[in-house]
């Protein structure tokens, strides 16, 4: 059996060159309203 | 920092700086628990003294894995976002999202309404198609380059004042291509109002509707019933039925909220999910402790509890193909917001702002009704920038509690409002809502290593 099995790697700091854009989704409003859920939003800059 | 916990089997390792995510067995996850201030040699040897029947090599190995992924930055690796990239004094804002409230008046009356029956603590009005004009030049003068522009139909009940939503529709649409805009309107609905050239409208000018419904019966008309004391579960649920069906692949939630009467908050998104519905946010109260639906301390444990049994449900339908997206758990672990995003927050008082029927403004829906907190109106623009400051300020290094937290990239500082509420600052947390949402992440980092197991 494998040891490890890593889902994603070091997304965020890849995202130090390109992200900044600000063209993404306000969080509430989306479904939220009474919470703070950024990291559920997408990107619309990859 | 590292966070890791075991949930449903999976031994989940989180490297909160960089993002990466890994699943693993027994014995490198006992390595990563002791290895930070550890040589190699003293991790074998500590282990092989645990008692635990780990052999030596099969320890070296696991350790030089846990090395290589430490040395390609995927593990313990350093939040370098503090100093690096972002000034936020200077960080240059722009307004890209509107909340109007298009109808200060509701034709419910929920017992848990923040904006109490819609008045935000203010008189009943529905705001004017000129208000609501001057609201959309204004977010088009003052959102630079950007071109997406989010304007959601809020209320009270937007549908109170449908004919302004239209013709605001309209005016919005007739200087996009102008103004080089895109509006992406959305509506929150109670639907009581609910009809077919309603819905119509809706799916050909909404890029998402909100549809609040608690869930079972019970659950929903205890809290949402109309003025007259009825429950409004039976009026809504076959329009969101209809809706639904009509609405095709577009993008929609059925938005429930649960409160201390309804613990057992899964069996509602499973009543969402039975009655047809795919996409569910169901979400926990937040209210003053004297409030007698308010979660209280003593309910987290049992609302962690919750979501463990909803995190399994959903991975059982996943698995019988018939999927249920929940709004709190869903991380795009891929694709998800840049580093950025995640440090300003939800951007509330600097790119998201809240417009009342008479054209105030406000930093968002929550601080509605909050003299204090208005920053100007659609008419003068942002006078008070000094609030605008305080927000723009807001994000996770400034908040104490943020710093060492794993999942500050997830929910970015968390909610202004919800922390003023409890502790008369923007930059507190709401402790309790800390501690779901923590609870959340886990439970959604988990389902994603189900979900790749079953795709294999």
């Amino acid at each position: 059996m494998e040891r490890i099995k890593t889902l994603t790697s070091n997304t965020l700091k890849n995202t130090m060159e390109k992200g900044g854009c600000g063209e993404c989704q306000t969080s509430c409003q989306s479904a939220c309203k009474t919470s703070c859920t950024v990291g559920n939003q997408s990107c619309e800059n990859k | 920092m590292v966070h890791q916990y075991k949930n449903n089997g999976y031994n989940m390792v989180l490297d909160v700086c960089s993002g990466s995510v890994h699943v693993v067995d027994d014995l490198v996850y006992d390595i990563i628990e002791i290895c930070e201030n550890r040589s190699k040699q003293e991790v074998v040897e500590t282990l092989l003294a645990s008692g635990k029947c780990y052999g030596k090599e099969d320890i070296e190995e696991a350790y030089d894995e846990v090395e290589a992924l430490r040395e390609n930055g995927q593990l313990f690796t350093e939040d370098v976002y503090q100093d690096t990239i972002v000034d936020f004094k200077k960080r240059k804002t722009v307004v890209k999202a509107l909340c109007l409230h298009i109808a200060h008046d509701c034709n419910l009356a929920c017992k848990y309404c923040f904006a109490e029956e819609g008045e935000y603590k203010g008189r009943r009005a529905l705001m004017s198609y000129e208000v609501g004009k001057q609201a959309l030049d204004f977010l088009i003068a003052n959102s630079g380059n950007r071109v997406n522009l989010e304007v959601d139909f809020f209320g009270g009940e937007p549908l109170m004042n449908f004919d302004v939503v239209k013709r605001l529709v309209e005016y919005g649409r007739s200087r996009e291509a102008e103004c080089n805009k895109k509006f992406r309107f959305t509506l929150t609905t109670n639907g009581i109002l609910l009809d077919e050239d309603i819905m119509d409208f809706a799916n050909r000018e909404m890029a998402n509707v909100v549809l609040s419904i608690d869930g079972r019966k019970e659950v929903n008309d205890r809290m949402r019933p109309s003025r007259n004391g009825k429950g409004s579960y039976d009026i809504i649920l076959p329009k969101f039925r209809k809706f639904r069906e009509m609405r095709g692949d577009k993008s929609y939630y059925v938005r429930g909220t649960f409160t201390h009467y309804n613990l057992d908050f899964c069996e509602d998104v499973i009543a969402l999910a039975d009655a047809g519905f795919d996409q569910i946010s169901v979400e926990p109260v937040v209210a003053q402790p004297d409030c007698d639906y308010a979660i209280r301390e003593e309910d987290v444990g049992r609302i962690c509890e919750e979501y463990d049994r909803l995190a399994k449900e959903l991975i059982r339908r996943a698995k019988e193909g018939r999927p249920v997206n929940f709004f709190h758990f869903m991380i795009d672990l891929t694709g998800g917001p840049c580093v950025y995003k995640r440090l300003s927050g939800c951007g509330s008082g600097t790119e998201y702002l809240a417009v009342t029927p008479w054209g105030d403004l406000y930093p968002c829906h929550q601080f509605v009704g909050m003299e204090d907190f208005k920053v100007g109106d659609v008419f003068c623009g942002v006078e008070k920038t000094e609030i605008v400051d305080e927000f723009k300020l807001c994000n996770v290094y400034a908040k104490e509690k943020c710093r060492n937290c794993f999942a500050r990239f997830y929910c970015s500082g968390g909610c202004a409002a919800n922390s003023y509420q409890f502790h008369n600052s923007i930059t507190d947390c709401y402790d309790i809502g800390c501690e779901l949402e923590k609870k959340r992440v886990e439970c959604a980092l988990m389902v994603k290593a189900a979900l790749s197991d079953m795709s294999e």
